[in-house]
């Protein structure tokens, strides 16, 4: 059983429920100001959109509701854990993952394929190989992934730079579009692959992220 | 008693203000200079208690959640 969780605002739950039923795992929402028995789940996704209405930061009000009490119980057990998109910036409030996201560069919201390269294996991209180049696309207003230059160190040091933009489209510190957490079950990307999973969508690159 | 406490909250240096550099465009179109703007945030906290007390409140709720220390720096004001 696969968890998704649910905030007020949340609005790429049902495909990401879809995607994981896709891929033959069985998924079951969670709502925000609920708590789970973590043995319940083999894995979990926060899904994009605009929880809390983005007030205050982008994931700052969702970071620290109920759930997350569960979910940081459930990524320090070392089970596996996706944010995209608003979820990514939720485990980035929440401490889960490093560094922040803050406002695109231009200043605008950007709704565009973005071809990535993955950079590094990780638990969510098993089927696929690194170095290799993935057209997935974004939807973000926020999405200008900042680390301080002794963190950057650290992690690309430790290897927990996950994807990268080939053409840096918000101004991200060395073209990041997804990270990992130090111990690297906790996965944030900004990108949507559950928006690419069979030719008709465009592109079927999403396929491989579960 | 109560105090109301003011929460400035400013990016930090480091970061690229999307905000303020928007303004600045805007200022220029007008002919009107700044060498540089920032644009931050404002929380004002109703807090019941001693002048003190209200104070230590009000740093524990901007580092709870009114801040993060990655992007941004806060101040705090007593306003009455």
């Amino acid at each position: 059983m696969i968890g998704v969780i649910r905030f007020p605002g949340t609005n790429c739950d049902q495909d990401v429920f879809n995607w994981i039923e896709y891929k033959n795992h069985k998924a079951q929402f969670i709502w925000h100001l609920d708590q789970f028995d973590i043995h319940q789940f083999k894995a979990l996704v926060l899904p994009g959109g605009f929880s809390y209405g983005d007030y205050l930061r982008s994931g700052a009000l969702a970071a620290r509701s109920p759930v997350m009490n569960s979910v940081k119980e459930f990524a320090q057990s070392g089970k596996p854990v996706l944010g995209i998109c608003n979820g990514f910036q939720i485990l980035c409030e929440a401490g889960l993952l490093p560094g922040a996201l803050v406002q695109n560069e231009n200043r605008r919201f950007i709704d565009d394929w973005t071809p990535l390269k993955l950079e590094n294996k990780s638990w969510w991209s098993s089927d696929l190989k690194v170095d290799s180049k993935i057209n997935i696309p974004i939807a973000h207003g926020d999405g200008r992934y900042y680390i301080s230059s002794e963190e950057l160190q650290k992690i690309t040091d430790n290897q927990q730079i996950w994807l990268r933009y080939e053409k840096n489209p918000n101004g991200s510190v060395a073209d990041i579009a997804g990270v990992m957490n130090e111990q690297k079950n906790v996965a944030g990307l900004m990108p949507h692959p559950e928006r690419a999973l069979f030719d008709w969508m465009g592109s079927k690159d999403g396929w491989g992220f579960l | 008693m109560k105090v109301k406490v003011g929460v400035k909250i400013l990016p930090r240096d480091v970061i690229l203000d999307t905000q303020g550099r928007a303004v600045e465009q805007s200022l220029s179109l007008k002919g009107l200079s700044a060498e540089q703007v920032r644009v931050g945030r404002y929380v004002e906290l109703e807090i019941s208690g001693s002048r003190d007390q209200a104070l230590k409140q009000a740093e524990e709720i901007a580092k709870y959640v009114l801040y993060n220390p990655l992007i941004e720096k806060f101040e705090l004001q007593v306003i009455e």
